[in-house]
């Protein structure tokens, strides 16, 4: 039998705020609940519906006994969609689970799903990969790739907030996967127990939409900007150093500047500490690292605007945000029209002393 | 002459060159991009790069932080 899917138009105020996820959870057939785009001061929803005929007439005839008034008057079919298959299958727990996704504007069940069919790969599962990998995973990203080729030490957990203390001496990629399976089932966590380097990183990042760089040092993220460019994939570098940070979304691909279009190249060895030597706010890597994160998901849905064009900076004593101009060096190394860095090369760049 | 430094005014008294600037500042060139007016300047022209009177000028320090020290490719 043919599934039907459409979305009926109720006024905010006969659906109160309990009721939308008590339907939800109970009406399997109600796939998204959101608050409709239109400028009233009463709200309106918007429910989609998508099942079988009578399932959706069993469903509404329930809505009729929990005295949500759906007189043919207030009913008004925006959306009738009869060939189209139900591509929104959630389970139950999953559309409770991602209610305040899919009452949210702009997300919805239809966002929900592409959050689900994402692929994220998160390199390092330390200060900026554990908040951003909790809260990818948190959102219900499908597939969530974790790389690290470390252990768990004491002195990440001032930090690291994907690790617990029992974990200490296991790989961090073993310890992420276990408490993101706890947060949420349905995350596929890939792991990979190796360092990132030349070797491996073109077989990793083309299986993966999005690249979160969370590494602590120059020769690691000029080979993820590198190897981000050369695989056309979508990068979200995130940086931290004591009580500051940067942000930027990188892809060069749709036109966009790269790394190396602000840094053409990493700064001499042992000028800049890393964070081991020079120490970090522990809340700061939380704070770049969520919002990591939130670029991530913007790209997953194509919302909002990204920083493609802009590096943040953040001063967590200060207490400021700045966007800066990032524009595209027509004579960038990498992403001009006359490149001079053609294939992916290490550079043998150490932060330590 | 006054210019915009990292999204504040600051007064200059005579006129000075990009590395002049950082060099007031105490800030090390090769740990810097540096952006005029939405432009990044080469660090070739630190030295000769002139600025002007209303001048938007960014300076951007290098921070490579995140994880920790042991993701390095490339282990001292």
């Amino acid at each position: 039998m043919a599934k039907l899917r459409f979305h009926i138009r109720f006024p905010e105020e006969k659906i109160p705020e309990p009721i939308i996820y008590q339907i939800g959870h109970e009406y399997q057939v109600i796939t998204s609940i959101r608050r409709a785009d239109v400028r009233e001061t009463t709200g309106w929803l918007d429910v989609e519906f998508c099942g079988e005929t009578e399932e959706i007439e069993r469903s509404i005839e329930g809505l009729r006994e929990k005295g949500v008034s759906v007189d043919p008057i207030e009913l008004n079919v925006v959306e009738h969609e009869q060939t189209h298959p139900c591509t929104m299958e959630f389970s139950e727990e999953q559309i409770q689970r991602y209610s305040r996704h899919i009452i949210l504007p702009d997300v919805g069940g239809k966002g929900q799903k592409k959050i689900q069919q994402a692929k994220v790969l998160v390199i390092g599962a330390g200060g900026l990969g554990s908040p951003a990998a909790l809260y990818l995973g948190a959102a219900g990203v499908g597939t969530l790739g974790l790389i690290d080729g470390d252990v768990v030490d004491l002195s990440n957990l001032q930090r690291q907030v994907l690790h617990t203390t029992p974990n200490v001496g296991v790989p961090k990629v073993e310890s992420g996967q276990q408490l993101l399976a706890a947060l949420n089932p349905d995350v596929h966590v890939q792991t990979y127990q190796e360092h990132i380097s030349e070797s491996n990183i073109l077989d990793i990042i083309p299986e993966y939409d999005l690249i979160l760089d969370g590494s602590d040092n120059f020769g690691t993220r000029f080979l993820v900007n590198d190897a981000c460019f050369f695989a056309k994939r979508t990068l979200i570098s995130g940086s931290i150093f004591r009580f500051e940070g940067q942000l930027a979304t990188i892809k060069p691909h749709e036109g966009f500047p790269c790394y190396r279009c602000l840094y053409p190249e990493p700064p001499p060895a042992g000028l800049v500490p890393n964070c081991q030597e020079a120490g970090v706010l522990g809340v700061l890597a939380g704070t770049i690292g969520v919002l990591q994160a939130n670029e991530a998901i913007k790209e997953i849905l194509g919302l909002g605007e990204s920083l493609a064009q802009h590096l943040l900076l953040y001063d967590a004593l200060e207490m400021k945000f700045r966007r800066v101009g990032r524009p595209k060096d027509p004579r960038c190394p990498l992403c001009s029209a006359q490149p001079t860095i053609t294939t992916l090369e290490e550079h043998h760049v150490s932060c330590s002393l | 002459m006054d210019i915009h430094l990292n999204g504040e005014s600051r007064y200059l008294e005579k006129e000075s060159t990009i590395a002049a600037l950082l060099q007031e500042l105490k800030i090390r060139s090769d740990q810097v991009a540096v952006e005029v007016n939405l432009h990044i300047v080469d660090k070739q022209d630190f030295a000769s790069r002139q600025l002007q009177e209303g001048d938007r000028v960014e300076i951007m320090s290098f921070i490579g932080g995140g994880a920790e020290s042991s993701l390095s490719v490339t282990e001292a």
